[in-house]
């Protein structure tokens, strides 16, 4: 009888399994494993599919895909079974991708310089003057070290008779080495017992000497230390995650093109500090975008200027401009005989069989074969999706030969491989391992003493039983590749890394002004989005409590949510007379839950995770974790269905973590001056919404009873401390006293006040002047205010109070403004192009 | 030979304020065999704070520079004294077959390419401005029949576009595609040029867009008129055997250019020799102000056909 776990799981005799050896013996390396799977129960590993899942959601791991109707993220699929790599047959592969590695490197630094290839006939012009991907600009452009090709990714499949085939090199900026990264945090963790016994190869160790390269090849002038940064397209990048990732792991700041300037020959980084120099860019965006003065002129996220720098030797760019050329499978079938005369070496790792219709002999084999090949555009800018033969019938077919015959040099074919298949963990079945086709996806680094390759990978598994393709977007799932090793692991991690006086690096000097404009906004929605979920719950608590029924109360709330406009009106103001007037029901739920209605609670909580998300990486992943939670938890209701009841412990909820989201920022966030501007945002946000709050509440108070007292102190945070201190109902002397003036208080006016002034005064000296004079003046009139008044003539008292209030809220967004205008501005100019004839 | 004197003048007003502006230059003319700078002032107001001068992947000068400090307007005056001197073939019927040389530019793998092929073959491939299609082949068929002269062949496309396209400077824009050329059937030099490169290519053979000035004739017993004149685009094919290897179709006017064309600089299509290329960061309307006068030196040339 078959052991359960292998109830679901076959062995196909047509092709290679990665577990299981021809006469369905589990292979030596895969035992410890199966007997580790074995020997847990279903609970067990219930539980850590669980945390696999959890994980992932957590930490925000995703993967954008454009045109996702749920959403810019997807989760990131990972399997819990890893692929294992025996340590032998490792020792083979990663030599031959550290070959085919430095091979291309050897192609992109023959075609930017001397073009022996062309000129003795071993790559076809086409492949090379026929790329949008060949940039003239850097022809003969000499780069640091001779190194083109700094990171490096190789796709592998397995063909039935167990050998390894290339069926793609990314050259351009290969993603996923950050992913594997996460996939191996999480699984280390699902299986740790196991992890330690089988001798797993650790990953830390290929990122440091990533680090070390870079501060191997950055050109620095004497005295000067390399400045690394990352540069990203930004957050609707596909893979914006691991760029942050990364960027954080490698210590690294992460910018996009508007936070680079070019002076001359240099490459400077805007800081708000002034212009800090540049000496190596991690590039993950694409080549052609990088430079709008003398590459792609519509590119918006370029740094006009660049090549400059690079032409002078003044900064490195990795992977070079220009490094995506070799990326065309087009190329793969010309490696080997480039490989002799390059490397004078036989090419170690073959590629999968690969025609260029443009020769002649190729386009006959290819129109004779279609059946049994994929075809695939020669130039990655014909973004042709690969097409089966077999799958093109009728008139498809005639089509597809007759776009072949006319430009026979715009297609490649290239044959199928039979992949291999693994494990992966069944979350059909209870308890179970089912076969599914895999690919691995291999890294390889260039240090000063040749390429290194990361010992693991990225293991993809097809979505389903049969599919070809394995692609996260199609459904696939990750798996963490873990490579054995067959000697002592190297338990070397980052965070212990040696580091001397000289690397001590105190004071963020390498805040970008963007980095610094968004922590400010994260500031002011944090507190926003505080302030609101505040109100909106008296009031939502009141509705409920009165069953519906309005109160004199209800109303009070209702008015100040209005004047706030947290509420939108029963009727809009250009609305026709005879529209329909909407309850305040669901207006309420709007408030709560329509991302469309601005100001609401779900409004707020969407620009929250926005200006969060731009600067990722200077987050905690538990800081993350607490947004993310927030704002699945709110995006995930629909406004009319959930009862009244749900949704006020819903914003129960938003205010813990609120209240946590403010605990990481005062506990986990280093105190630089990007913490300091994200402070000064908070304040200015409390105190404006505070002193118009107040002064609404002043100017419609005559007339009402103290009950409303009760809830201004609630709606203000400050009742705990008005009933410590005066062990009775409100009055309205004590209470504008505690929530206005009274400086102990941290939900007063007085106090944003102070601390406001306190951090300007900071600002003002890591950053020269700060433009607080209108905002101080305001401040001190504020100050001389005297509140006997209330005793005589509290109604004048109280307007006159009311108008204060108003005075000073619009100081603050006053200070906002200028604080935007002196250190900000830069942020969304974008820089066009210009021509003349 | 012809001598010319050459201004070449682009203002920008941008109506407000660029704060940093990076500009690129192809406006110092290119030396040829058959053309000669006598000399060459370049004036640019405001001062750039930086400049670099350098040669770019086609062998064209290009100068850089960049302005850091926040302006208004920028005037680059472009002034030369150039000599042109014949180069004009007289027999087009005696050079390769088109399809013969299509066939020879193929790759075959093994072979060591003709190393002058093999330099022609950066203008054989798409461009940015350049999309080959199916259709382009189309057009060209009837002036490419089997065996025929390839400067032939190119006369009479040149000749074809002339007839069938209207100058229209109304009806394109810098980055109008050529297939909407062909369907419009309207444009001006640079559109012209760059279909008859599509075209040209289309059919297997290596074409350049020529970018630089024509000497125009005023109405006859008018005079001069400066500024009047703009630079202008025209198109060379690959003829191995014939002249230099490179010969000269003017398709907006319909002839083969000799010394009326000033060559500043030669690419794959506009966008590697465009005039004034910039990026800069701010600023509102930036339509250029361009005027180019050319006046010939002596009055023998004014009046050479």
């Amino acid at each position: 009888m078959p052991p359960p776990l292998f109830s679901n799981y076959s062995r196909p005799s047509d092709r290679y399994d990665e577990m299981l050896d021809a006469h369905g013996t589990v292979r030596p390396h895969w035992h410890t494993l199966l007997q580790h799977l074995k020997a847990s129960s279903p609970a067990a590993m219930r539980q850590r599919v669980e945390v696999t899942d959890r994980s992932i959601a957590e930490n925000g791991i995703a993967y954008n895909v454009y045109g996702d109707p749920d959403g810019l993220d997807r989760p990131w699929a990972l399997d819990p079974i890893p692929l294992i790599i025996a340590a032998d047959e490792w020792r083979q592969l990663s030599d031959a991708v550290a070959q085919r590695a430095r091979l291309l490197n050897a192609v992109l630094a023959d075609l930017y310089g001397d073009q022996h290839l062309l000129g003795e006939g071993l790559l076809p012009p086409s492949l090379v003057y026929g790329q949008h991907g060949f940039l003239w600009p850097c022809h003969n452009v000499k780069q640091p070290g001779g190194v083109f090709l700094h990171h490096y990714a190789v796709d592998l499949a397995r063909s039935p008779d167990g050998h390894w085939w290339v069926i793609g090199d990314r050259t351009q900026a290969p993603s996923g080495a950050g992913y594997a990264l996460e996939n191996r945090l999480i699984i280390s963790r699902v299986f740790p017992q196991l992890f330690r016994d089988l001798k797993v190869q650790r990953l830390a160790s290929f990122f440091a000497t990533l680090q070390q390269s870079y501060e191997h090849w950055a050109p620095v002038d004497r005295g000067e230390q390399a400045l690394v940064v990352v540069l990203t397209p930004g957050p609707y990048n596909e893979t914006y995650f691991e760029h942050a990732y990364l960027a954080r792991y490698l210590g690294y700041p992460l910018v996009e093109g508007q936070d680079l300037t070019v002076r001359g020959e240099t490459v400077y980084l805007k800081t708000l500090t002034g212009l800090r120099r540049v000496h190596a860019i991690l590039r993950r965006q694409d080549d052609d975008f990088c430079d709008p003065l003398e590459l792609r002129g519509d590119s918006t996220l370029g740094i006009p200027g660049l090549l400059h720098a690079v032409r002078a030797g003044r900064v490195m760019i990795s992977n070079a401009l220009g490094s995506g050329l070799p990326g065309s499978s087009a190329v793969m079938g010309f490696l080997p005989a480039i490989a002799k005369r390059l490397l004078n070496e036989e090419l170690m790792l073959p590629s999968v069989a690969t025609w260029w219709c443009g020769e002649a002999p190729a386009l006959d084999y290819v129109l004779d074969n279609l059946d049994a090949l994929v075809i695939k555009g020669t130039y990655p800018s014909q973004r042709l999706e690969p097409v089966f033969g077999r799958e093109l019938q009728g008139e498809a077919r005639d089509e597809m030969v007759r776009r072949i015959r006319a430009r026979p040099h715009a297609y490649v074919a290239q044959e199928l491989v039979r992949l291999s298949q693994a494990p992966v963990w069944s979350r059909e079945h209870a308890h179970g391992l089912q076969p599914r086709n895999v690919g691995l996806r291999l890294y390889a680094v260039a240090t000063p003493d040749g390429y290194k390759v990361m010992p693991g990978g990225l293991a993809r598994a097809a979505g389903s039983a049969n599919a070809l393709v394995l692609s996260m977007q199609r459904g696939g799932a990750a798996k963490d590749a873990w490579v054995l090793a067959d000697s002592a692991v190297d338990t070397f991690s980052l965070l212990k890394s040696a580091t001397g006086k000289g690397t001590l690096v105190r004071a963020g000097n390498n805040l970008s002004s963007r980095v610094v404009e968004n922590l400010f906004w994260l500031g002011r929605y944090a507190e926003r989005f505080d302030g609101t979920t505040r109100l909106l719950r008296l009031a939502m608590a009141h509705y409920i409590d009165n069953g519906g029924e309005s109160t004199p109360e209800f109303e009070a709330l209702v008015a100040l949510c209005l004047e706030m406009k947290i509420l939108r009106p029963g009727r809009e103001e250009d609305d026709d007379d005879d529209s329909d007037w909407v309850p305040v029901e669901k207006r309420l739920r709007a408030a709560v839950n329509d991302p469309a209605t601005s100001n609401s609670v779900a409004d707020a909580v969407g620009r929250l995770f926005w200006s969060a998300s731009q600067v990722r990486e200077r987050l905690s992943l538990d800081h993350w974790y607490s947004l993310n939670r927030l704002h699945r938890d709110i995006q995930g209701r629909s406004a009319d269905q959930s009862e009244l009841g749900e949704i006020l412990m819903l914003l129960d909820r938003m205010l813990q973590v609120s209240s946590s989201l403010t605990g990481f920022t005062m506990d986990n966030m280093t105190r630089d001056t990007g913490w300091r501007m994200l402070l000064v945002g908070r304040r200015i946000e409390r105190l404006t919404f505070l002193a118009g709050a107040i002064s609404a509440f002043l100017r419609t108070l005559p007339g009402r009873n103290g009950r409303h007292l009760d809830w201004l102190l609630e709606f203000t945070d400050s009742i705990i401390t008005y009933r410590s201190r005066y062990l009775r109902t409100p009055e309205l002397l004590t209470v504008v006293d505690l929530i206005v003036l009274d400086e102990s208080n941290p939900h007063s006016v007085m106090f944003q006040i102070n601390a406001l002034e306190r951090y300007l005064m900071l600002l003002e000296k890591d950053l020269g002047e700060v433009p607080s004079d209108a905002f101080s003046a305001a401040c001190e009139a504020f100050r001389s205010i005297d509140l006997d008044t209330f005793q005589h003539t509290p109604a004048t008292a109280c307007a006159e109070f009311a108008k204060q209030l108003k005075t000073l809220e619009f100081a603050g967004f006053d200070l906002s403004n200028r604080i935007g205008m002196r250190f900000f501005s830069h942020v969304g100019a974008v820089s066009h192009q210009t021509l003349a004839r | 030979m012809a001598r010319y004197h050459v201004i070449h003048e682009t203002r920008y007003d941008y109506g407000s304020s660029v704060s940093l502006s990076h500009q690129m230059l192809h406006l110092v003319p290119r030396t040829s065999q058959w053309q000669n700078c006598l000399d060459y002032r370049l004036d640019v107001t405001p001062a750039p704070v930086w400049r670099k001068l350098g040669t770019d992947a086609f062998g064209n000068p290009v100068e850089w520079f960049a302005f850091y400090e926040p302006h208004e307007a920028l005037h680059i005056r472009s002034e030369m004294h150039i000599e042109v001197h014949p180069h004009r073939i007289d027999t087009l019927s005696d050079s390769i077959a088109w399809d013969a040389l299509a066939g020879r530019l193929t790759y075959r793998s093994g072979g060591h390419p003709d190393i002058d092929d093999l330099a022609a073959k950066r203008y054989l491939f798409e461009s940015p401005h350049v999309r080959i299609k199916h259709e382009l082949a189309d057009y060209a068929d009837d002036c490419f029949t089997p065996g025929r002269p390839v400067l032939e062949a190119t006369a009479a496309l040149m000749e074809k576009i002339f007839t069938e396209f209207e100058f229209d400077p109304e009806a394109t824009t810098d980055t109008t595609p050529v297939l909407e050329v062909l369907k419009n059937k309207r444009g001006v030099c640079q559109d012209f040029a760059h279909l008859m490169i599509a075209c040209l290519r289309a059919k297997g053979l290596p074409a350049r867009y020529m970018s630089g000035y024509l000497l125009t004739h005023p109405p006859a017993g008018q005079p001069r008129m400066v500024g009047a004149d703009a630079s202008h685009a025209w198109v060379a094919v690959y003829a191995p055997g014939s002249g230099d290897g490179w010969i000269e179709f003017d398709p907006t006017n319909n002839l083969l250019p000799d010394t009326q064309h000033i060559t500043i600089a030669w690419g794959r299509d506009f966008s590697d020799v465009s005039p004034l290329r910039g990026v800069i960061l701010g600023g509102g309307g930036h339509e250029p102000e361009v005027a180019v006068t050319v006046t010939p030196l002596d009055d023998a040339t004014a009046d050479t056909p």
